[in-house]
């Protein structure tokens, strides 16, 4: 589904080299590993925020190393979720169907339908600088998925989270993987998560997949 | 207010004292020119067709300059907060010339540019025959002098105000579905709202105080080229110091009230 062959990706004094890895369809795969050994680093290149030096990225059999991040169909939620501070719940989750031109009536049923299996329904027309912490986390999941990606991305999205909270979110993405069947690279540090979510655990050292 | 020591009240009275110093000065600025000036005066002024003429002009030409500005500001804003390329320090420096350079200067760079002859052909001149434009001495020429300056400032802003909004939501987008054309429409510039009001009012407000660029490269002819700052001056050259300060004061009351209204625009739009 997802294979990196042989991804070298240097920036400044900052260097990933020769880094394998594949991803079965439907798989969720935990990548862990030390603060500054890349792990971002490897979500952004298969996003298509980073360029690689060498090496090839192919989904589904397809090679997508040079294609730019829109025609790559990959959901992603960094670290900070980056939530579209202009606009509501339901614009932050309808934007990638408002970008692909889907009509209106077609859009407003999918964000209806993502906002009820995420809890989030009843903040739709909150602005997202309003949210609470979780609340904030459901809609960065809710407008990465919005429009079916095969892949979903995170970057350490629970990490600022509370016990409670992070709870709630590990059995809501058990619940994501029932819904949507998507293949899942999940960057984390806490062992816990990664055993609790994850089908397989990777462990990026020394600029290596151990 | 939060409970606080003998040293904190210190503190607290020096920062009022110091930036309240200033803030009396302007005050007294105003006071004296409202002192020497009266009603009557104002009235009269309001009344004499070439102050209409300088008022709808100065702000025409300070709405067309800080427009202009803000067309090359916010692309040239965004350049250099978000790409790196070679010679960036260089266009980094360019930029803030004409903040630098003394008024005049600029005024004369503009009369020198456009009637350098190049090849045998002045600028001035091609426009003259190709498009039928007159640039000096004419309005176009006040608000090429007032952009040239006004421009820099507006830049500076967008270039602050990008640099201030984190990427990554950009970048998000992109992986949403976006090209960077849509991102950059759809997602930076939404949130770049606050610093455009900014940076209009900015070049705005530049373009109303520009005087020695203009009466280079526009000339101070009544009813044709004089706005209010130039009126300024025209009525001192005469020795006619009431009528200065009355048209002082008529481009603060103007000032004021544009900018009241932009920011007011500004924190509607942000609530």
């Amino acid at each position: 589904m997802i294979e990196l062959k042989n991804i070298s990706i240097v920036s400044g004094s900052f260097a990933l080299r020769d880094v394998s890895l594949s991803l079965q369809h439907g798989e969720y795969v935990a990548l862990m590993g030390r603060t500054g050994q890349g792990k971002t680093t490897i979500l952004e290149a298969i996003a298509g925020l980073r360029m690689v030096t060498s090496g090839d990225i192919l989904m589904d059999g397809r090679n997508v190393t040079r294609l730019a991040p829109a025609e790559r169909g990959v959901g992603y939620v960094p670290q900070d979720l980056a939530l579209f501070p202009t606009m509501t719940v339901r614009e932050n989750v309808g934007f990638a169907l408002k970008v692909r031109g889907v009509a209106k009536a077609e859009r407003d049923a999918r964000v209806h339908d993502v906002a009820e299996w995420l809890g989030i329904s009843r903040l739709l027309d909150r602005r997202v600088t309003m949210l609470s912490g979780g609340e904030a986390q459901r809609t960065a999941l809710g407008r990465a998925l919005s429009f079916k990606p095969k892949v979903l991305l995170l970057d350490e999205p629970f990490s600022a989270l509370d016990d409670e909270t992070r709870q709630e979110m590990h059995a809501l993405m058990v619940s994501v993987r029932t819904h949507t069947g998507v293949t899942v690279l999940h960057v984390t540090h806490n062992r816990a998560e990664a055993t609790a979510l994850a089908d397989r655990v990777i462990q990026l050292e020394a600029g290596a997949i151990q | 207010m939060l409970p606080s020591s003998t040293s904190d009240k210190v503190f607290r009275s020096t920062l009022f004292v110091l930036g309240g110093s200033y803030v009396v000065l302007v005050v007294l600025l105003l006071a004296a020119d409202l002192a020497y000036s009266s009603w009557g005066q104002l009235a009269e002024l309001l009344g004499k067709p070439e102050i209409v003429h300088a008022i709808w002009l100065t702000l025409g030409t300070c709405t067309a300059a800080a427009v202009l500005s803000m067309l090359v500001a916010v692309p040239l804003g965004f350049v250099l907060a978000r790409y790196r390329f070679r010679l960036k320090w260089l266009v980094d420096a360019l930029v803030e010339i004409p903040v630098v350079l003394p008024p005049l200067v600029v005024g004369l760079s503009l009369l020198i540019l456009f009637h350098l002859p190049v090849n045998g052909v002045k600028l001035e001149d091609w426009l003259r025959s190709n498009l039928g434009w007159s640039v000096t001495y004419a309005v176009p020429a006040v608000i090429l002098a007032q952009f040239a300056v006004a421009g820099a400032f507006a830049v500076r802003t967008m270039r602050v105000t990008f640099d201030q909004i984190h990427p990554r939501a950009e970048l998000v987008a992109l992986t949403l579905g976006c090209s960077q054309a849509q991102a950059f429409w759809r997602v930076a510039l939404p949130q770049a709202w606050r610093g455009m009001i900014a940076a209009f009012t900015i070049a705005w407000a530049r373009s109303l105080g520009e005087f020695g660029p203009i009466l280079v490269f526009a000339g101070a002819t009544r009813m044709r080229t004089e706005v209010l700052s130039t009126t300024v001056f025209l009525e001192l050259s005469v020795g006619n110091l009431e009528s200065a300060v009355a048209v002082s004061l008529l481009m603060v009351a103007v000032a004021l009230v544009v900018l009241l209204v932009l920011r007011g625009l500004g924190v509607e739009r942000r609530a």
